[in-house]
């Protein structure tokens, strides 16, 4: 019974995940906090344009990180409508298809909003889209939860290397990478600061990371 | 941790662990899709050698939502009751790759002796007279969704301590979650050792009731009269049971709590078991999710 | 067998531990004791910085046969015996069938004669079938070739008073002894460990100290009162030392042993619910195990008895308390005494020649037996090698059963060379 923390199993494992730390030199900044409040405007108005005006939207965030951007996008697409648009969190780690090469993983949040997802749009959204195997999780997820009329996918970097056949409806920005890179999302909400990191890949026995 | 033998066995980050994920495993309960795929191709081994429907169908629900494939395994009927040995029983489920066993058994360190026999996970649901753990879980669950925490909480435990699994795994959950757990029952159903336990210890229940915020009862056997550990059956619940004059001497916030079967007349009144303020039902729901939790725990993951 | 007859001459032993001295054995009997001996048709052993004992006698061994050969036999036992250093054992009463007539007693004796290893001497048992209800033959057992001394319902308790000071009283008529299991029945039903922390924190149902102390202390009143002997099985409280000092100084004619394990293992081991630590008298806790170690040094214990007690495997490769009771002891018993009684200061080597040998062979009425190691004397000595240690394998036991509680420990002193009579039971460590 020693499943992990999440926040550690998505980001913080590993000293080299914090450019501050010995070692994590090499990370680099591809993107800023304004570049990345630019991107999430652009995406909420991509989804007011394709969704026309979004009335039948929920935005559901892929914790961890994907949580606040959700948040984030719903807040920007009322600034504009001047209307709310339910935000949840879809937690995945119970359809994950790489459970049993790590050890149990602890839960994150699901909070389904009230409305629920049946004859909505719901709009996935997460920080990276990498192999494409957490949104595989995520359409299973979803399917046991109801029945939307159109499921999207809103992803703040794309790194490519998709290893399912999924690609995201809006992007924030297309990055392309190496299998020997990792891309780290930092945001204000869990980590004090906005910014998208490009740094060596870290060695994870085991774990199939979709970054 | 491979195996789910004792409470004791938890830290206070492993307790909260379960609890946490029991909490969002709950949700799957209110969906219309009552299932996750997350053991598909498991095999859970329900070996039951007492009756226990309760609890069994409750471990059965738990890993049939999480898609695990479910062998009940009862002792009656089976090789169990033709001599076959635990540890007979232990190599054969072994040979037929069970995953995780549920084991329940009349024999204290049943599991223990279970867990040094099969590779898979071992989860003691009731092992003699000396813990439950997922009762002790799920328990402190409904306290914590009950009043919002377990930390600082007064639970008095009420009843036949001497003999009771489910007090042993309380009172070892409980302090290791920060609660303060006062012990009540005649002096011979407590374990002479028990001022070395992490608890206070009480006869007297009507001194305890207004400094109280969860009061537990525990299952007492009339048989124990035959042994002399108390005069009758009217005498205990005289001066033991929860009765509405009794229930009254609570804070009015208190919750009163029993993991079953109950002997309504006896430890509990009928009208205090079936007041607003118990939560009797609650827990047998929460023991699904927490009985979830555990087995994902276990066997979720490598 | 092959040197039965032969003459040996053990060369430069310790004495019960004091200076070296050459033995030369001749005749089944000691014949010369002294430096420098020589004997040109003795075969020699060499024994520079061995100890030699007075071979070491056990007041109580289940040797299982009749009933259990699978778990040991008197032969299997015997060989175990010798290994262990010992030259006598009394194997006890609750065989199947009972050793409660003289046919019984006396098929046991004659199979000990038989496997040459050990003598085998047979306890009676007190009450017919070991039932506590009516008293056995015992003058009978006593009359019989077997020649029984020692009786008891080892692993029953003698627990209705009436029955045990008539016991008391009729055993004087042949000097006989009773060798009582003290356990109230009542106190310990579905009893399975020490009653204390670690059986409350592990649900095991107790087994109170007040059980054991509550029968010495009737016992001993009694034994007084009719003026019999007593002795008291497998001491294993604070408590019963306490008691037994208290008899013991009122003049009560009582004496006592204790086994290995309750010198060393102590209650919390059965916190891995693993059953070879099950044994009755249950491990007790390290208060007790330091009472025990000073009482033997001080004499109110007055020996060290193995309780032996073989069982199959099955027997122990199930949950705790369908599990049976008892653990094997001829063959380490003298390397636990070493450990805990020698290697601490609180006996010297000739103390363990009285607590393991002369005084169990005086309690047991053996003459033959437990004898000084002086010329005349029967040649019974075991020589013991002090300053070296072993791995307790139980597959490499004599005994036909593995249930030791020292498996894979360091023990310290192994027995090299056993003589029961002059004959070598066991020479360089490997049993004749």
């Amino acid at each position: 019974m020693c499943a992990r923390k999440r926040a550690e199993s998505d980001a913080e494992a590993s000293p080299a995940a914090d450019p501050t730390a010995p070692g994590a030199q090499t990370a680099r900044t591809v993107l800023d906090g304004p570049e990345i409040q630019r991107a999430l405007t652009r995406i909420a108005h991509e989804v007011l344009e394709r969704t026309k005006g979004a009335h039948d939207v929920t935005l559901l965030g892929i914790p961890s990180r994907g949580v606040p951007l959700a948040r984030r996008l719903a807040e920007r697409v009322e600034q504009v409508e001047g209307r709310a648009v339910p935000w949840g969190s879809l937690d995945i780690t119970m359809y994950r298809d790489d459970l049993r090469l790590a050890p149990a993983r602890a839960l994150g949040r699901t909070e389904i909003p009230p409305q629920g997802v049946d004859g909505r749009v719901v709009v996935l959204v997460d920080d990276v889209l990498f192999s494409g195997r957490t949104v595989r999780a995520a359409l299973d997820a979803l399917n046991d939860i109801g029945r939307p009329r159109a499921v999207q996918l809103a992803i703040l970097v794309d790194r490519g290397h998709r290893e399912l056949p999924i690609r995201a409806d809006y992007v924030g920005k297309n990055l392309p990478t190496s299998l020997r890179e990792s891309v780290d999302v930092r945001l204000a909400e869990l980590d004090g600061r906005d910014a998208v990191l490009l740094g060596p890949a870290r060695p994870r026995p085991g774990e199939e990371d979709d970054r | 941790m491979r195996h789910l033998l004792s409470t004791g066995d938890l830290s206070r980050d492993e307790a909260t662990l379960v609890l946490d994920t029991a909490a969002e495993l709950a949700q799957v309960s209110g969906r219309s899709v009552k299932k996750l795929p997350t053991l598909r191709g498991r095999t859970v081994v329900n070996l039951f050698y007492e009756d226990s429907t309760r609890t069994r169908t409750s471990f059965e629900l738990a890993a049939k939502r999480l898609s695990a494939d479910v062998i009940n395994f009862s002792a009656k009927g089976s090789s169990v009751s033709k001599g076959e040995s635990l540890k007979d029983t232990a190599l054969t489920l072994q040979a037929m790759g069970a995953d995780g066993v549920v084991v329940r058994h009349p024999a204290s360190g049943a599991a223990h002796r279970l867990a040094g026999w099969v590779d898979g996970a071992v989860l003691n649901a009731g092992d003699g007279t000396h813990e439950h753990p997922t009762q002790a879980l799920l328990d402190a669950y409904t306290m914590r969704a009950r009043t919002g925490r377990v930390e600082g909480l007064r639970v008095a435990v009420v009843g036949d301590v001497l003999h009771s699994r489910v007090a042993r795994s309380n009172v070892l959950l409980l302090h290791t979650l920060g609660a303060e757990v006062t012990l009540v029952a005649p002096p011979t159903l407590m374990p002479v050792s028990v001022h070395t336990w992490p608890c206070a210890v009480s006869y007297d229940l009507d001194a305890v009731l207004p400094k109280t915020d969860v009061v537990m009862l525990l299952r007492v056997q009339a048989e124990r009269m035959q042994n002399a550990f108390f005069p009758t059956a009217r005498e205990y619940s005289r001066r033991y049971g929860l009765d509405r004059d009794r229930l009254a001497r609570l804070p009015d916030h208190a919750i009163v709590m029993h993991p079953g079967p109950m002997v309504r007349g006896m430890e509990i009144s009928a009208e205090v078991a079936d007041s607003a303020r118990s939560t009797i039902s609650e827990q047998v729901a929460n023991g699904v999710s927490v009985r979830m939790a555990a087995l994902y725990l276990l066997l979720g993951g490598s | 067998m092959t040197h039965s007859s032969a003459a040996h001459l053990i060369r430069g032993a310790r004495l019960t531990g004091r200076d070296p001295a050459d033995i030369l054995i001749r005749d089944g009997v000691i014949a010369e004791v002294g430096p420098g001996l020589s004997a040109p048709d003795a075969r020699v052993v060499e024994a520079d910085g061995l100890i030699a004992l007075p071979g070491l006698v056990d007041l109580h061994t289940h040797l299982r046969e009749p009933g259990r050969e699978d778990a040991e036999t008197v032969a299997s036992g015997a060989r175990a015996a010798a290994a262990g250093g010992y030259t006598a054992v009394h194997a006890m009463a609750n065989t199947d069938p009972v050793a409660d007539t003289a046919g019984v007693v006396e098929q046991v004796w004659r199979l000990g004669r038989e496997s040459g290893h050990c003598d085998v001497q047979p306890v009676g048992a007190v009450t017919r079938g070991l039932a506590g209800e009516r008293l056995a033959e015992l003058g009978a057992m006593a009359e019989s070739a077997a020649a029984v001394r020692v009786f008891s319902d080892d692993g029953m308790c003698v627990s209705d008073p009436l029955l045990m000071r008539r016991a008391l009283e009729y055993v004087k008529a042949f000097d006989g002894v009773v060798a009582q299991h003290a356990q109230d029945p009542r106190l310990t039903e579905g009893a399975q460990m020490n009653e204390g922390v670690v059986s409350d924190r592990l649900g095991l149902a107790g087994w109170p100290a007040v059980a054991e102390e509550a029968i010495i202390a009737r016992d001993c009143l009694l034994t007084e009162h009719v003026g019999s002997r007593l002795h008291v099985c497998h001491v294993s409280t604070k408590g019963s030392v306490q008691i037994l000092r208290w008899a013991k100084s009122r003049g009560c004619d009582v004496t006592a042993e204790v086994t290995p394990h309750h010198l060393l293992l102590t209650d919390d081991l059965a916190e891995s619910y693993d059953p070879i630590y099950k044994v009755n008298p249950p491990l007790r806790t390290a208060e007790d195990v330091q009472a025990l170690r000073e009482a033997l040094a001080d004499g109110t214990i007055d020996c060290v008895a193995t309780d032996h007690a073989p069982h199959p495997a099955e027997a122990k490769e199930t949950e705790w308390a369908t599990a049976a009771m008892g653990m094997l002891g001829l063959e380490t018993a003298l390397s636990i005494v070493q450990h805990t009684m020698v290697d601490t200061g609180l006996l010297d080597w000739a103390g363990v020649a009285e607590r393991m040998s002369a005084a169990p062979a005086r309690i047991g009425r053996l003459s033959g037996h437990g004898r000084p190691i002086a010329p005349g004397e029967p040649a019974n000595v075991t020589l013991y090698e002090a300053d070296t240690a072993w791995e307790v394998d139980p597959a490499a036991l004599a005994s036909k059963s593995a249930n030791t509680p020292y498996r894979g420990m360091r023990l310290p002193g192994r027995v090299t060379a056993t003589f029961l009579r002059g004959t070598p039971t066991v020479l360089d460590g490997k049993i004749q």
